[in-house]
């Protein structure tokens, strides 16, 4: 777990911030409205068990562009990208740790 | 005599004749509005976290089950319109759209536009949630809810009506707690529209404006997982 | 040394103002029930897990009653089985969780960092609402004929079979998380932006880091534990088979989900405990802790390693034997922080001037009682050990060691420590000073007996039992009794300290720490000047120097 920046790294009266291009948030919207008609796209063809993980990828590719940059995450703290990595890590643990069990039974034994 | 606190020495010649000019909306416990802001916007991120763990579970569970039932899985998908998903989802992300534009109108003080911004926002967003209704009561109607109404019958696969029963569970669930969570960000939004109308977010103080979007945002990236993983499985 | 104020130790001289606190700054319920200040929030919450801890207490002592002998002659099978939950539920979501952080974090930890509230104070108030609700539907249960599925909840029993309040204890239990979460949030908000200047993540308090890392577990756990509740609900309303094995579904998720939660919830409730731990270890041996980072560093690391190992629960419940390996290595390895931590406290104490005050023998039966709790929990951790004493009165004893030869004991540590902090009074130390020993002697007649009688075969969870195992039975009820009697005599002391005790100072203790350096009771906003540190943590003469100065100044 890093650590925060301490309290003198608090900027200001004022709420320090970075305000964005408009265009940027335009472009982003474009971005996963490609990224959606893309999955709808590739769920329709047949890419055997490669659908799955190709789905998964999309998904998390717009999900970074709204985290990075409607979530203003890319401009934000080290704290926030800690946070933002910790849950998804947590979320990984809890996924490979229970697979662990699931993909290693041996159904036919009993 | 008190100690200059770090802030002031960091900052020479700022002092703390704070109260005579005490913005409106700085809470007492705070020294200024950049920690007010930082606070907030710090604590909506683990809330956000925390939620991240509590789709996370769900998403979980369903992922077993996947892979315990895919062919159920992919007759319980078949049962979902995908236009009318892909219609929803368009619609989500553009609320996200104009969930940004209202943080960004209400960072530059721009009242007419964070409140127009907020309205469209709230507007898709009822959008979405209404479909969403409309859907279900077609699966209702389709005798696909799951329990004791539960009527419907694979014919082709008379094996897999149990899964596919399983599969309607973790769809109503899945998708009732994220429309449960718009519902309560259209509440949110509603009494955000009468802030930003009432002039209240400025340079000085829009955090309320960027939390709400924080929480929209996740709500909408949700949606980006269960479209596909609900709608799209062939 | 056992003087109860320190002449020399120069504290900040209460101002002809500090005769107002927070105690008597407003009058009348609604300053209390609608207060924002974190000190009455916590008053608050002490009253009510207070309440909480005896409920559950007498569920326990109904089933020591019932267990004198070996038949099931008092209970009812199926009324027993509501007696346990109840009592597992109650102790567990009603006083465990909330206690330590609630009670002694919410109070201590804002002016700890030198700040004069939470980072949320009105949503703090809404945490203990939301706690309320969520135990009146507790009490709901309690009332209309209680629950008997066990506090664990286990597929497809609570699901399908039991015809007992299911759903109103898991929608209970549902909402009392959150006050749970949110009051992490808060905690975790206020030591990242709310520090006194000059007070780095090095200079903390080791009660901050434990409690940060208590607060990291609440975010990541909790949520997890309200799915799986959710989704249990679901199915009881349903009845669809998500975790039932005749419709389809698998109760080992079930039992995966519900430990991923509630296995880092047993660091939620021990990690606060270790926090009131390092406090009191500094205060009354007045020195560093030694080993301050190691210790800092063990508190993130039982919070990390605490969520891989949650399946040492399921070891005997049909999981994959390869995944039992890997849960059975994690869960040796973390033992390995809260064994440091063991060895700093004892180092610490080494060639100390340690002074014997209540609060110091609560830390002393902390340290003994946790490492045996610990080093059998490896024991069970173990496979091969786990096969023979999984669900007997082995285990029982275990996380009875832990949760109240650890938990309650730095609870009570706590109080007594910050009692004169809280109340600006002392309580009277020698009728203290019985309780504690009640409560050790108590305590360990108790569940030492368990541990033999588990191990040769007792299972827990069971109104009757085998007649050889009597002896050890009745020795545990009497122990039962007279650990009773350890936690009723403080209820009666410190009530009549509020009015009869000495009055106390700043720092009677001649401790360390922003806490110390405010009046007792402290003022609404806690200082009547933010200060500004410039000493390492348990510093004492660093600290000294610096009370003087602003006394001066």
């Amino acid at each position: 777990m890093a650590h925060a920046p301490d309290h003198a790294d608090h900027v200001g009266h004022s709420p320090a911030h970075h305000q964005a291009p408009l265009g940027m948030y335009f472009a982003v919207f474009f971005a996963l409205m490609g990224g959606t008609i893309l999955t709808v796209i590739a769920s329709h063809v047949n890419l055997g068990h490669w659908n799955t993980p190709v789905a998964l990828a999309i998904a998390i590719i717009k999900a970074t562009l709204v985290i990075l940059w409607f979530m203003h995450v890319i401009h934000s703290p080290r704290m926030t990208w800690v946070i933002v990595i910790s849950s998804f890590l947590w979320l990984g643990v809890l996924f490979v740790l229970m697979f662990s069990d699931y993909l290693t039974r041996i159904w036919n034994i009993y | 005599m008190r100690n200059p606190t770090l802030h002031e020495l960091q900052h020479p010649g700022t002092s703390d004749d704070a109260h005579a000019h005490h913005h409106p909306f700085l809470q007492h416990h705070f020294e200024d509005l950049g920690q007010q802001h930082e606070a907030s916007t710090l604590g909506m991120w683990f809330f956000v976290a925390q939620e991240i763990l509590f789709f996370g579970g769900i998403f979980m569970a369903y992922s077993v089950y996947r892979h315990m039932y895919p062919e159920a899985w992919s007759a319980g998908a078949h049962h979902q319109n995908w236009k009318i998903g892909l219609f929803n989802t368009i619609v989500l992300i553009g609320s996200s759209l104009t969930m940004a534009l209202a943080v960004w109108g209400a960072q530059g003080a721009k009242r007419k536009l964070t409140t127009v911004m907020l309205v469209l926002t709230l507007l898709l967003g009822m959008t979405f949630v209404g479909v969403k209704g409309f859907e279900y009561r077609e699966h209702i109607h389709e005798g696909l809810f799951p329990g004791s109404h539960f009527t419907y019958v694979d014919h082709a696969h008379p094996e897999l009506t149990r899964g596919v029963e399983l599969f309607m569970v973790f769809y109503f669930t899945m998708t009732g707690l994220h429309a449960l969570h718009m519902i309560i960000g259209a509440g949110l939004l509603i009494w955000f529209i009468k802030r930003a109308w009432r002039g209240d977010f400025g340079p000085e103080y829009y955090s309320p404006v960027e939390i709400m979007g924080l929480y929209w945002h996740f709500v909408d990236i949700v949606w980006i997982f269960l479209f596909p993983l609900l709608y799209l499985i062939h | 040394m056992t003087s109860t104020t320190i002449d020399d130790a120069p504290f900040i001289e209460p101002s002809a103002t500090a005769k107002r606190n927070y105690l008597n700054d407003e009058y009348g319920v609604l300053s209390w029930l609608l207060t924002r200040d974190h000190k009455r929030i916590a008053i608050l919450y002490a009253i009510s897990v207070t309440i909480f801890f005896f409920v559950g207490g007498i569920f326990a002592f109904l089933m020591r009653l019932e267990l004198l002998t070996p038949e099931g002659d008092l209970f009812t099978s199926d009324t027993y089985n509501k007696l346990f939950t109840l009592h597992g539920i109650v102790m567990i979501f009603f006083f465990l969780i909330p206690a330590i952080p609630a009670v002694i974090g919410n109070f201590i930890l804002p002016i700890m960092l030198g700040a004069k509230d939470l980072a949320f104070p009105k949503l703090n108030l809404m945490s203990w609402y939301i706690y309320i609700i969520g135990g009146t539907f507790g009490v709901i249960v309690i009332i209309t004929g209680g629950v008997d599925t066990g506090w664990t909840f286990y597929t497809p029993f609570s699901t399908q079979y039991s015809n007992t309040h299911v759903f109103l204890t898991t929608l209970g239990a549902f909402i009392t998380g959150f006050s749970s979460i949110l009051t992490g949030l808060n905690f975790l908000v206020t030591i990242h932006r709310m520090r006194a200047p000059g007070l780095t993540w090095f200079r903390l308090p080791l009660f901050v880091w434990s409690i940060y890392a208590t607060s990291v577990v609440i975010m990541l756990a909790t949520p997890v534990l309200a799915i799986t509740l959710v989704l249990l609900m679901v199915e009881r309303v349903l009845h669809v088979g998500i975790f039932d094995p005749a419709l389809g579904g698998d109760p080992v998720l079930y039992q995966h989900m519900f430990w991923f939660y509630s296995h880092p919830a047993v660091y939620i409730m021990i990690l606060p405990g270790m926090a009131v731990i390092s406090e009191c270890v500094a205060a009354f041996t007045r020195k560093k802790i030694f080993g301050y980072k190691f210790v800092a560093f063990s508190s993130l690391a039982i919070a990390f390693l605490g969520f891989l190992v949650w399946a040492h629960h399921l070891f005997i419940a049909g999981i994959s034997i390869y995944s039992a390996m890997i849960f059975s290595f994690l869960t040796m390895l973390v033992a390995v922080p809260s064994a440091i931590k063991v060895f700093n406290w004892t180092a610490t104490l080494y060639k100390a001037s340690v002074s014997w005050q209540t609060p110091m023998l609560y830390v002393l039966g902390f340290i003994g009682l946790f490492t045996i709790g610990g080093v059998t929990g490896l024991f069970l951790g173990a496979l091969g050990i786990d096969v023979h004493v999984h669900d007997s009165y082995f285990v029982v004893a275990h996380f009875h060691y832990i949760m109240v030869g650890g938990t309650i004991m730095a609870y009570l540590a706590g109080i007594h420590y910050w009692w004169p902090k809280i109340t600006g009074r002392m309580y009277p130390e020698w009728w203290a000073r019985l309780s504690a020993l009640l409560v050790f002697v108590g305590f360990n007649l108790t569940f030492f007996p368990q541990f033999l009688v588990g191990y040769v075969g007792m299972p827990r969870r069971y109104h009757a039992y085998a007649p050889e195992f009597q002896v050890l039975n009745v020795l545990s009820t009497a122990g039962a009794t007279i650990l009773a009697a350890g936690y009723i005599l403080p209820m009666i002391y410190l009530g009549w300290s509020l009015k009869f005790g000495r009055k106390a100072g700043p720092n009677p203790w001649g401790a360390v720490g922003l806490e110390w350096a405010t009046s007792s009771p402290p003022p609404k906003e806690n200082f009547h000047e933010t200060p500004t540190v410039t000493w390492e943590a348990y510093d004492y003469p660093a600290f000294l120097k610096a009370m003087r100065e602003t006394q001066d100044a």
